[in-house]
């Protein structure tokens, strides 16, 4: 069985491991590095799609200070005018951070809406990730006061799930004060 | 120990889940989906078995006092490997599991059967091991997963045969215990007969 410890094997032992194990993991991410890039480009590059009207030119991700926004894509027309943004926006959910890209037309009206990422209890909160649901169908082409029903505003909430809708109609509000401000 | 009897005493006499009731972090937590428990499941059976056979050939030289770390690395090693497979080609997958993938390094089954099983026995039979235990665990998650699915959310592998919600409380924390609970008395009143 095991060999006898010595300081000098375990040191060497240990290195040696150590330093095979570096070099499979070194190899595997410089192998992985492309696919993940590619993947996580492609996956960005369908939420953009899904809230945006279709055709028209994407911009590259532009930055913003304001506050919950991650980043967001200018989409311009044929003729240079801007048609739509799709804003990246982050709020705090009922179980963690709540990540949207949202769709907004120039004029403030919001176009569509995706999860990027969630942590909201399953079949509670987590009914904001279905797509056709009354909750999701409400926001194409939302142009209303952007609060739940119960807080005095026009968004729907969904039932037993309202910091969940909460937190979704915050960062959709964020998305388009900051639509607003670039229109401005 | 005949070469098959290594393979199905993972599944009966040794199963992880069940018997042993090793690994219950990944068990509770991943299984609120028939499919999220079986991707759980492959994804530990992979990891498993390399370091089932990788442990299994370095076993004889490493020094005993520093056998622990050792293990953990070459472990830990397999995992990253497999984190980092997954992001690259099955994105979907990652999404769903991402949070337990670096927990599998953790997982006592692993640690366990490096222990109890292959630092002691050749690579074949250390191999056979890991594909055993391996299958006893995904096939433990994928029917924890289609209990809590059926009653949780109506459904099998996504497929929904009600309308509307299951029993909320098996898709949450409580409901993973219950299941686990019941499914374990069930499965070792079957196995002992």
């Amino acid at each position: 069985m095991a060999a006898k410890s010595s300081l000098r094997n375990m040191a060497l032992c240990l290195t040696a491991v150590c330093l095979v194990c570096a070099a499979v993991l070194g190899v595997t991410y410089a192998v992985t590095k492309e696919p993940i890039e590619a993947a996580a480009v492609a996956e960005a590059q369908a939420s953009i799609a899904k809230v945006l009207p279709k055709g028209d030119a994407i911009s590259e991700e532009q930055t913003s200070d304001a506050e919950g926004i991650l980043g967001y894509y200018v989409q311009t027309a044929a003729d240079g005018s801007v048609s739509a943004y799709a804003v990246k926006s982050v709020t705090g959910g009922f179980g963690g951070p709540l990540t949207l890209m949202v769709g907004v037309l120039p004029d403030g009206t919001v176009f569509n809406t995706s999860v990027l990422s969630h942590s909201e209890t399953p079949g509670l909160g987590a009914k904001c990730t279905e797509e056709n649901s009354h909750f999701r169908e409400q926001w194409k082409g939302f142009a209303g006061r952007l609060a739940v029903t119960k807080d005095g505003g026009d968004v729907d909430a969904i039932t037993a799930s309202t910091i969940t809708s909460r937190a979704y109609t915050k960062a959709i509000a964020q998305a388009v004060a900051l639509v607003k401000s670039l229109e401005d | 120990m005949s070469k098959f009897s290594l393979i199905t005493k993972g599944l009966l006499k040794e199963n992880p889940t069940f018997v042993l009731v090793l690994g219950m972090c990944p068990t509770l937590a991943t299984t609120t989906s028939a499919m999220n428990g079986l991707e759980m499941g492959l994804a530990t059976m992979f990891v498993l078995i390399l370091s089932n056979i990788v442990i299994s050939l370095i076993a004889p030289v490493v020094p005993d006092k520093v056998h622990i770390p050792v293990y953990i690395v070459v472990i830990a090693t397999f995992v990253t490997v497999l984190q980092l497979l997954m992001q690259a080609f099955t994105p979907d997958v990652y999404k769903t599991l991402g949070l337990f993938i670096p927990l599998i390094v953790v997982n006592c089954i692993i640690l366990g059967r490096a222990e109890a099983f292959a630092n002691k026995n050749g690579v074949w039979d250390s191999a056979l091991d890991g594909i055993g235990i391996g299958l006893g665990f995904t096939l433990s998650l994928t029917v924890i997963g289609i209990v809590r699915e059926i009653l949780g959310s109506g459904a099998v592998f996504g497929f929904k045969f009600i309308t509307g919600d299951g029993i909320l409380a098996f898709v949450m924390a409580p409901g993973a215990f219950l299941v686990l609970g019941y499914l374990m008395v069930l499965f070792n009143k079957l196995a002992k007969k």
